[in-house]
């Protein structure tokens, strides 16, 4: 008797627990994948009945996946993962969920987060489309060992571009074979995207006015710094991260500096220049300046049955500290959750550089990142300066005409 | 008695039964053909027409679409990267289909006599490009083309330090990737190695459906080898070589795999090579413009379809009707 009335008090107690159970999809791509299955058993202590489900697939996959399953409106998970590159395009529709609005409020998160990460999930309109989970903060790799050679200290390459040429040409002249940077193109890279007046974006002003011009000083000097690079024969002229001149640049060691986000410490030990343990160290960028490489959301797609729990979900990824140390111990990745970042870890040494003491430099970088307005064109703009810069690079045209011919194609696309 | 009276319904039933099958039947066996032709083959090309008319962005849902008339059409007629990108393409098709016909008919020749007892393995052998995978061909031609590292211009590099004929090769190695000048010349060296192979079957087919009489007449008459190639095997080869020019003509015009990988999806220094295609595709995928990149892709399509008509027109009437 005794014994039926616990067991009907369990199966009752059990009962409603099992009502309400509900299965989260999460749609992610790797690394961050791994991240969302090591939080797994920290968060079903929390939310017993909640089971999540990770379905992970290739980086650009994913994102095709996810512009299908917003396009047509099934498909999508309850959880997506989306990479900043993508969030301009997906904020655009009315695919993903306003979470500045009730009952998600993120808006009161906004102070615990890195300063920057807020707006870039922000519409022009104002909406709020994902929540920030890891950041790039920039940073300038260099090869100690090349540097030392020519007798040239970091900071004298990082104090302005103009020093970082000029300095660069001594690396290169006592090391014959090796180059400073990869490409020259990554230097304008950077200038186009530092020194923002304040309701600038990379190429549209608030108004959504064209930016882009001979008559621009922050794109005339980003072609300017490139030129004077490539024309001192300093780059190994690889074209684009990741492409494969870059990645032999890497792998063969011809290289004394790079421009990247601080997760490239993690390819650059696992694979990228293996060989060269301990041989590179991280710097700020040149001329003071602060950029962001890159950085993952999660967002919940309109389409989603469990926008509650997948919110919870999504809170506890980005707002608990332990759980984003824990990412950033999986993959690397820099938390964009601030408070994340005193964790003792943050002031241990990298080994890979040397057992520098790189992510108190880092989180310092974040600090100081600038948020960038984005627009829906820019991925028009950037493919249409980054032609140009190509142009002026090769030699085939000048800086002006090669601005002014930019303006003018960015101008009729932008309707 | 019973039994006729009790027939005549059972022969109706039967009927109706062998009327439906002999009627429906035919339709049913066929259908899994059409119902898949339907779903992705005239869907598609229905819905992208109805696209084109439209502005659209992918990823915000099928109810955003908003009709803009002929805009689409007029913004890539008036937009200089897709003239830049049809001239890329053209280039592209003729660097690159001209020495793969003239590359394929010889050697068919070659393969179809002289070599003639290992037919099968020269065959299988200049096949094997064409269905290899796309990734596995560029990391080996990255490796041939890298500018630093590369096969190419180390071989190049070395013959250059020849005695006598080291001034006809350069002395600094060639960035072929990355250099707006080789950028084109280097895709259709791919192109070539990689559909030689096709085109050499196509002609060894229609080689071999020459009459043998003809050739043994022509050795009576005591021609040689390259006056029988010249006399009967060029002339019948004329409608093989209308199909096989017809296919070029539309893969060389909707060339994307290449250019593509090779130049990682950037159209490569100076956008030398940009084809159309990959242009519509950075339309839709990086530009998130899905009515633009539609009506560029009917403009393609009118443009395969004009030169189709002219190249029927040149040489393929003829040809077909097996005159001449």
């Amino acid at each position: 008797m005794k014994l039926s009335r616990a067991l009907l008090l369990s199966l009752a107690l059990s009962g409603s627990a099992f009502a309400q159970t509900k299965t989260l999809t999460v749609g992610v791509f790797p690394d961050l994948d791994t991240v969302v299955k090591a939080a797994i058993p920290g968060f079903k202590k929390l939310y017993p009945n909640i089971d999540v489900k990770v379905v992970s697939l290739a980086y650009a996959d994913h994102h095709t996946a996810l512009t299908t399953a917003l396009s047509t409106g099934r498909g999508a998970g309850d959880v997506v993962a989306v990479d900043f590159g993508y969030i301009a395009k997906f904020a655009e529709g009315k695919g993903l969920v306003d979470l500045g609005k009730a009952p998600y409020n993120a808006g009161q998160y906004r102070s615990q987060f890195v300063a920057y990460t807020f707006p870039q999930a922000m519409t022009q309109d104002g909406r709020m489309v994902a929540m920030p989970t890891d950041i790039g903060p920039g940073s300038m790799f260099y090869r100690t060992d090349l540097l030392a050679r020519a007798k040239v200290s970091p900071t004298e390459l990082n104090r302005s571009w103009e020093s970082y040429v000029s300095a660069g040409k001594k690396v290169v002249a006592a090391n014959p074979g090796k180059f400073l940077l990869p490409d020259a193109g990554q230097a304008a890279q950077i200038i186009i995207r530092t020194g923002l007046k304040s309701g600038e974006g990379l190429f549209f002003d608030k108004a959504g006015k064209v930016l882009v011009g001979p008559d621009n000083p922050r794109f005339v000097r980003a072609f300017t710094v490139a030129k004077q690079i490539r024309d001192a024969g300093l780059d190994a002229r690889t074209g684009n991260a990741f492409s494969a001149e870059w990645t032999n640049a890497f792998q063969k060691g011809t290289v004394a500096t790079e421009f990247n986000g601080a997760w490239l410490v993690g390819h650059m030990q696992n694979w990228l220049a293996k060989d060269f343990k301990g041989k590179w160290g991280a710097q700020d960028l040149p001329g003071n300046t602060f950029a962001s490489w890159g950085g993952s959301f999660y967002a919940i797609p309109e389409q989603s049955k469990n926008k509650a729990e997948a919110w919870a979900l999504i809170k506890y990824l980005t707002t608990n500290p332990a759980q984003q140390v824990l990412a950033f111990k999986t993959t690397g990745a820099f938390p964009a959750l601030r408070s994340a970042a005193t964790n003792p870890v943050f002031n241990e040494g990298v080994p890979y550089l040397g057992n520098q003491k790189a992510r108190v430099l880092w989180r310092r970088a974040t600090t100081k990142i600038q948020p960038i307005d984005v627009n829906k064109l820019d991925p028009v703009a950037e493919q249409i300066v980054g032609e140009a810069l190509g142009s002026v690079l090769d030699g085939s045209k000048d800086i002006q005409t090669a601005l002014g011919e930019a303006q003018r194609l960015i101008t009729r696309r932008a309707r | 008695m019973t039994p006729s009276v009790s027939s005549p319904p059972q022969g109706r039933r039967a009927g109706g039964w062998s009327e439906f099958q002999r009627r429906y039947a035919p339709y049913l066996f066929i259908s899994p053909f059409f119902l898949l032709f339907f779903a992705f083959g005239l869907f598609p090309i229905l819905f992208n027409a109805y696209l084109s008319f439209m502005e659209w962005q992918p990823g915000t849902g099928l109810g955003d679409m908003k009709f803009v008339g002929l805009r689409n059409y007029t913004d890539n007629l008036t937009d200089p990267a897709f003239w830049q990108s049809l001239k890329n393409t053209a280039i592209l098709a003729l660097l690159s289909g001209l020495p793969q016909h003239l590359l394929a008919i010889p050697l068919a020749f070659a393969v179809a006599g002289v070599l003639k007892r290992m037919q099968h393995l020269v065959t299988a052998v200049y096949f094997l490009p064409y269905i290899t995978s796309i990734v596995a061909i560029s990391v080996i031609f990255f490796t041939l083309f890298s500018w630093q590292y590369g096969v190419i211009n180390a071989a190049l590099v070395s013959l250059h330090q020849l005695p006598l004929i080291g001034g006809l090769f350069p002395a600094e190695k060639i960035n072929w990737l990355g250099q707006k000048e080789y950028v084109q010349p280097a895709i259709a060296l791919v192109v070539i190695w990689r559909y030689v192979g096709w085109n050499m079957l196509l002609y060894l087919a229609g080689i071999q459906s020459i009459p043998k009489e003809l050739y043994e007449a022509a050795s009576v008459d005591g021609a040689t080898g390259g006056q029988q190639f010249r006399f009967i095997t060029l002339p019948l080869l004329r409608p093989t070589m209308f199909m096989a020019v017809t296919l070029s003509l539309i893969g060389g015009f909707q060339l994307f795999e290449e250019p593509f990988i090779l130049t990682n999806g950037s159209g490569g220094a100076g956008q030398a090579g940009l084809t159309t295609i990959m242009y519509m595709y950075r339309t839709y995928a990086q530009y998130s413009d899905a009515g633009v990149a539609a009506a560029m892709s009917w403009l393609l399509f009118a443009v395969i379809g004009v030169l189709t008509f002219l190249n029927n027109r040149a040489f393929g009437r003829s040809g077909l009707a097996g005159r001449d």
